[in-house]
């Protein structure tokens, strides 16, 4: 599988994306937000956490007009993979991609710890590695996760097995416990915990690791 | 030519910020304060003659997120 990271001014979970994709098997390219494209032959783009543009006008918001989210939207569009962790979720929304808002957590704080996730469904190749109902422990570090949708879009992704990860308890006031989303087509992901932080025992834990092993045993048998 | 962009949360999405400053004011011993919601402004230094559904695609485009802001938009 070839993986593009893409890196923005105040990316911070850049390079252990990239050390996760690698670990899972991944070809991993860095592509710098003023790229206009995508080196060739890439499967699967990848989103990380951070801080894109400093937060400014609204998390995400400036880093999906960027130049290279074009290019991004072009890809999914084709029916390319498409991984957004956190800020990643945040600009994944912000180009419409993946339908929502993320706002400010319901505490107002900011909640850097590892939660209980539960895997709401194992039918996408982001998930496949795990069995529905299954529970993950994986770090969430983030100040705007409130998953906000209205009662359609939450009856919408319910019905169409859409929700990937559900919080075991709510730490951010996402409507429905929702932590994670797929596309219609299911190979757009954005989800607010950080599986790469989760990929090896010195870290804590390795529930993360088999999400990236999933992806490529995805792409290599297409 | 100067153009005023209000963008407010849309009613029914909920307003954490603005309900931590509702009870902060209460705090401070405002009472009757029933409710906060909290927007933002940004003004805009135009040239001359860009017209009203221009300054409406910067906001469908960047300035507001429709899912869960309205915008407002102020000439003058």
């Amino acid at each position: 599988m070839k993986a593009a990271v893409i890196v923005f001014p105040g990316s911070n979970c850049d390079r252990d994306l990239a050390v996760a994709l690698r670990q899972g098997g991944a070809d991993v390219t860095m592509v710098w937000h003023k790229d206009t494209g995508l080196p060739d032959g890439i499967d699967m783009v990848a989103i990380p956490g951070g801080f894109s543009f400093g937060d400014y006008l609204r998390c995400g918001a400036i880093a999906a007009r960027s130049p290279i989210c074009r290019a991004v939207v072009a890809h999914a569009e084709r029916g390319g993979y498409v991984l957004g962790i956190c800020n990643g979720f945040q600009v994944l929304t912000e180009t419409g991609l993946l339908p929502g808002a993320l706002m400010r957590n319901a505490g107002l704080r900011f909640v850097c710890r590892p939660v209980g996730l539960t895997v709401e469904t194992a039918a996408s190749d982001f998930t496949a590695g795990y069995e529905a109902g299954q529970v993950l422990n994986i770090p969430i570090a983030h100040h705007d996760g409130s998953y906000t949708a209205d009662a359609q879009l939450v009856a919408r992704l319910r019905d169409e097995d859409r929700v990937a990860f559900r919080y075991v308890d709510d730490p951010n006031g996402s409507v429905d416990n929702i932590a994670g989303v797929l596309s219609d087509n299911r190979r757009v992901l954005g989800m607010m915990p950080h599986p790469e932080r989760a990929i090896d025992p010195a870290l804590g834990g390795t529930d993360g690791a088999a999400m990236f092993r999933a992806l490529t045993g995805a792409m290599a048998a297409a | 030519m100067k153009a005023r962009v209000h963008v407010m949360l849309k009613d029914g999405v909920l307003d954490p910020q603005g309900e931590a400053v509702r009870h902060a004011l209460g705090t401070l011993g405002f009472l009757g304060v029933n409710g906060v919601r909290q927007g933002k402004i940004i003004e805009l230094d135009l040239a001359e003659g860009t017209d009203e559904a221009t300054v409406a695609q910067m906001c469908e485009k960047l300035l507001a997120n429709t899912v869960i802001e309205s915008y407002r938009v102020e000439f003058g």
